[in-house]
């Protein structure tokens, strides 16, 4: 009989996101690192390996294998220990965290750190709009002009004709989101949205506008995970993961089953719920990862928190910070901000400092477990993890 | 943005609409596919081509106002998922509609156009797009 070690994080950190014109690639994953190694209690000599997350970084920032740039300049290279560089599109973030907890859970490490990092305003838009295009199917999506925004208006036009969804259904996820946002001090966008104002934006894609998508961020987020043996030798208060699942679907919205449910959601839900032994209510708070507005509706189905075309039920009261299932109490993607490599990270951040009670002006209250969910770009990739607090 | 050689390998099925059908369980797949995702390894060597109609309907639509370098001149324009008669879904515009006579479910046709330019001096890229059947 195999036994599995139990993980836990014990330290979170991170960079403010956003605009940051005067940093760079390396200065914002180390200071992320450092921050998280500061809150774990540990030296970098204790960390065992890392892995490192990031999605355009080759294409943006003319820089690859960011688990060797990270371990560079954090120092962990002068030790030799293993860095490994995790891409999985905008979930890259979600993947790096398993896989570094993969590591934990097989015995191979004890303490293992996962750096995320995405610089997305070294270019200007058009061009990082070319490259954000390329996270799609490039030869028979983008070939034809489709961006990630047009997909999810694809998405949205049908769910909302199906559905009967307004837009002002649409714009209460933004809302929700600059609302968490404005509590916190990393999030890229404290400014307060009104419904009015969410849908009288410029369009970026029919019905799509620029307040029913995320911005190009720039940002670092950085965790440590390690063993139960870690925690217990060294008398840690760790936040255990219950739960890690990944699941894929076809690259191409038009190749899927439905162009209104993600599969690889659905599938990597259920995997962690039933992994948990939890249920959809026992969650406390999520993070979901709604780079569009509409693909918050639609994660939220998805996850297992209503059902298909009744997330608008849940919208406005229950997913503020005192309703039933707060969503996205950092900000989301949409006031946060979306830091590709970095984003996924990030969530564990918040949740790190929620379960902890350290959330300030945005704590929720009293919060048990935690549902974090981190995709790709229009829903190729899902991995969910369940955290359990103290 | 590429080789000549990434674009010209694509151009018989961009240009005349040609599918893979699995000769096991008589799907039809564009773009084209070497394995069939239902039939696995009973499909090797049983992939065929086959033409396409061009005819189908609108599941959904957009219209993109924010475009990469290469759509610039073409903006606004209208994207959307077409069914095809022949079962596939796949991703084009549709071209010369009214933007308000657009409609989910609407018939629509093919059409041989450019595509997309890759600057003053690149490439240019012809294949199908839609338009609204009469």
């Amino acid at each position: 009989m195999i036994t599995l070690n139990d993980v836990y994080i014990i330290g979170a950190g991170e960079t403010k996101f956003g605009e940051l014109w005067e940093r760079s690639l390396r200065e914002l994953a180390t200071e992320a690192g450092l921050r998280a190694i500061e809150s774990a209690g540990i030296y970098s000599k204790d960390v065992e390996v890392l892995y490192g997350s990031n999605t355009l970084g080759g294409a943006i920032n003319a820089q690859n294998d960011i688990g060797g740039l990270i371990s560079d300049f954090t120092g962990l290279a002068h030790n030799n220990i293993p860095a490994i560089s995790v891409e999985a599109s905008t979930a890259s973030g979600g993947a790096a965290v398993r896989e570094a907890y993969l590591g934990i859970r097989s015995g191979e490490y004890n303490v293992a750190a996962v750096g995320g990092v995405e610089k997305l305003t070294d270019l200007y838009g058009s061009e990082v709009l070319d490259l954000t295009s390329t996270l799609l199917d490039s030869e028979w999506e983008g070939f034809f002009g489709a961006t990630p925004a047009a997909i999810a208006a694809l998405v949205a036009q049908k769910y909302m004709k199906d559905f009967n969804v307004d837009h002002e259904s649409l714009a209460m996820m933004s809302v929700n989101d600059h609302m968490n946002a404005s509590k916190n001090p990393d999030a890229h966008y404290r400014n307060v949205l009104t419904v009015e104002g969410a849908v009288s934006s410029t369009m970026v894609a029919e019905p799509l506008g620029m307040m029913d998508c995320s911005p190009a961020s720039d940002g670092a987020a950085a965790i440590i995970l390690a063993s139960e043996e870690y925690v217990k030798k060294n008398k840690m208060n760790g936040i255990k993961i219950l739960a890690s699942a990944v699941a894929q679907d076809y690259l191409a919205l038009h190749s899927r089953k439905s162009i209104y449910r993600f599969d690889s959601t659905v599938v990597a839900a259920r995997n962690a719920f039933k992994k948990s032994g939890l249920k959809p209510d026992d969650i406390s708070f999520a993070e979901i990862h709604d780079s569009y507005s509409i693909y918050g509706l639609i994660e939220l189905e998805d996850l297992g928190f209503a059902k298909k075309g009744e997330a608008k039920k849940l919208l406005p009261d229950d997913i503020k910070l005192d309703g039933r299932i707060p969503i996205n109490p950092s900000g989301g993607l949409k006031a946060k901000g979306n830091p590709f490599g970095a984003t996924g990270v990030g969530q564990f951040v918040e949740a790190f400092q929620q379960l902890n009670g350290k959330a300030k002006d945005r704590q929720i209250k009293s919060p048990a477990n935690a549902l974090l969910h981190s995709m790709a770009v229009s829903g190729s990739t899902s991995v969910v993890h369940i955290l359990e607090g103290n | 943005m590429g080789e000549l050689s990434r674009f010209w390998r694509e151009s018989n099925h961009r240009y005349r609409m040609i599918a893979i059908k699995c000769g096991n369980c008589n799907e039809v797949y564009f773009p084209p596919r070497d394995v069939c995702p239902k039939c696995h390894r009973e499909s090797i060597g049983k992939m065929q081509e086959t033409q396409l109609s061009g005819k189908g309907e609108i599941v959904s639509y957009t219209i993109v106002h924010d475009a990469p370098p290469a759509f610039m001149r073409q903006r606004p324009y209208v994207l959307a998922l077409i069914k095809l008669d022949e079962g596939p879904t796949i991703t084009g515009q549709i071209v010369d509609a009214d933007h308000g006579a657009l409609e989910i479910g609407k018939r629509v046709r093919n059409v041989f156009r450019k595509v997309r330019e890759d600057g003053k001096s690149g490439i240019i890229q012809y294949g199908y797009k839609f338009v609204l059947e009469e």
